[in-house]
């Protein structure tokens, strides 16, 4: 072995370092231009509109199929570690609490991001390496505030809106398995359900779903406006965009729960 | 006016520009010409303020448009036209949607008003009756047409071309050239075309200026041009793959 080898293998790990908090800081900054975009949103409702359908509505079909298998999943897991030492009329507790406060904000989050974050580094790509983000630009159209303030907006509120609906079809696929293959009736699942129910539950999953929305619209508008090299460049962006929100997803998701559930509505 | 002075640009180790002095009066066309890669498009790109110089001006009307914030471009890119070299039609409107976009965002006009223009100006390009299509759904030529119509849809004072007739079929190009010499004649627009086809050079160029190695080499009528006894300029216009520009 090189006696440089290690030398190397530090300053590539240290290089990379190095360029992953780089790109952090430029998204940030990117995220704050947007930001800054936003007053005045409204007069161009036609477009947030049309992001919120592509966001929100047009994800339900995938959003369905996800929730009702999570909430399955989350029955049989609850079941068979529930085996001999908890009472199952406690299993509608954990299904509605992990629903509401992660599986439902978390899951729904990395399915959007798949579906809608890739749709939007994709689309803002294209019109990058075909010169249209230019030719916006060039009629004195802030891209900013024509393409990338609507998805932003679209984000914030629509992952909310598709969560709850989520949630609510985890549950309902909780209680179909629940009630057809682990024998417990409806009023037993109902009652845990209610048992441990608090608004805040509801209210900090909500919470994770709009920065997670913030968090998709961001990466996707922001690998969308980067990409350059063509086809392939388009692609490259797509896939960091995936990638980058899911990561962030996952990373701001812990940080959201010991925020939210630890240090504001936590003893 | 448009000025531009000394200007320099590098990308990475790459100089691109370097020097570069160019001035086009009002109402003129001057065409760029220059091998693929030599910066035509890049100093289109600055006239407009879609890329900062290193250093160096660019003033139009004797406004040095290279200290100017994002705010102050805007309001200056009205006065502007652009058609890009692939025309950049936005896919996801129709070709009336596309061409009533600049009205919509910087005038002050009815839904039947923009309608009117739109029609007016699809008829200055000889595109009547193709509002309701796709971008998709049009040929290049008529692509470049549509993007025509949008740069000149807020009736612009300079319209700048970005390889106008690339990748056309010898028919079409010579279609485009023979629009754009007559829409700059009749609406006595100041053009800048680049571009390396030198039939459309000779076609539209009141002045044609020669760029390499990120300068203007020569600059003159298209007689000149052809009488220029520089032996870059000879080989480029004459088409030649021998010659100072590929000796190494």
């Amino acid at each position: 072995m090189n006696a440089n080898q290690p030398l190397v293998g530090a300053q590539t790990v240290g290089r990379r370092v190095v360029e992953s908090l780089e790109e952090t800081g430029r998204v940030f900054i990117f995220f704050v231009s947007v930001f800054k975009a936003f007053p005045g949103f409204w007069r161009k409702g036609h477009l947030v509109l049309e992001q919120m359908v592509a966001m929100g509505i047009e994800s339900l079909p995938l959003v369905f199929v996800t929730s009702i298998f999570t909430g399955a999943v989350a029955a049989v897991q609850a079941a068979y570690q529930f085996q001999d030492y908890v009472p199952m009329r406690y299993l509608g507790s954990v299904i509605g609490k992990s629903v509401v406060i992660e599986l439902g904000p978390v899951l729904t989050a990395l399915v959007v991001a798949g579906r809608v974050g890739a749709s939007i580094a994709a689309e803002l790509g294209t019109m990058r390496v075909t010169e249209q983000i230019d030719a916006l630009e060039t009629i004195g159209i802030s891209p900013i505030r024509y393409l990338a303030v609507p998805r932003m907006v679209a984000g914030m509120v629509m992952l909310p809106v598709v969560t709850i609906f989520a949630d609510f079809l985890a549950i309902v696929g909780a209680y179909v398995v629940a009630y057809i293959s682990l024998d417990v009736p409806t009023n037993t699942f109902m009652e845990g359900l209610r048992l441990f129910f608090h608004l805040r539950d509801i209210f900090g999953g909500l919470v994770k779903s709009f920065f997670f929305g913030i968090v998709i619209a961001t990466m996707g508008c922001y690998f969308g406006f980067h990409a350059e090299g063509g086809a392939e460049g388009v692609g490259r962006a797509t896939t960091r965009a995936v990638v980058s929100s899911c990561l962030s997803i996952l990373v701001l998701d812990y940080m959201l729960a010991t925020l939210i559930f630890r240090v504001l509505l936590g003893g | 006016m448009i000025v531009v002075k000394e200007l320099q640009k590098c990308f990475g180790s790459k100089k691109v520009l370097n020097g570069l002095d160019i001035t086009i009066t009002d109402g003129e066309s001057m065409v760029i010409i220059g091998r693929s890669g030599c910066g035509k498009s890049v100093l289109l790109k600055h006239i407009i303020g879609l890329l900062r110089p290193d250093s160096g001006h660019i003033y139009i009307d004797e406004r040095d448009i290279t200290s100017m914030n994002e705010a102050e471009l805007s309001g200056l890119r009205k006065r502007f036209g652009m058609v890009f070299q692939g025309a950049a039609l936005f896919d996801s409107l129709t070709v009336a949607e596309n061409v009533a976009l600049p009205m919509r965002e910087h005038g002050q006009m009815s839904e039947k008003m923009i309608r009117d223009r739109v029609k007016e100006k699809l008829g200055l390009v000889g595109l009547e009756g193709v509002e309701d299509v796709h971008p998709a759904s049009l040929s290049g030529g008529m692509k470049k047409r549509v993007g025509l119509a949008r740069a000149m849809a807020i009736d612009p004072e300079f319209i700048l071309y970005d390889e106008p007739t690339t990748g056309l079929d010898p028919i079409m190009a010579d279609a485009i050239n023979e629009l754009i010499r007559n829409l700059q004649r009749k609406l006595s627009i100041t053009s800048v075309a680049v571009t390396h086809d030198m039939r459309s050079a000779y076609k539209i160029g009141d002045r044609i200026a020669m760029l390499h190695g990120g300068k203007i080499i020569h600059e003159g009528t298209p007689k000149e041009l052809q009488n220029c006894e520089d032996p870059v300029v000879r080989q480029f216009i004459s088409g030649s793959a021998s010659g100072p520009l590929t000796d190494s």
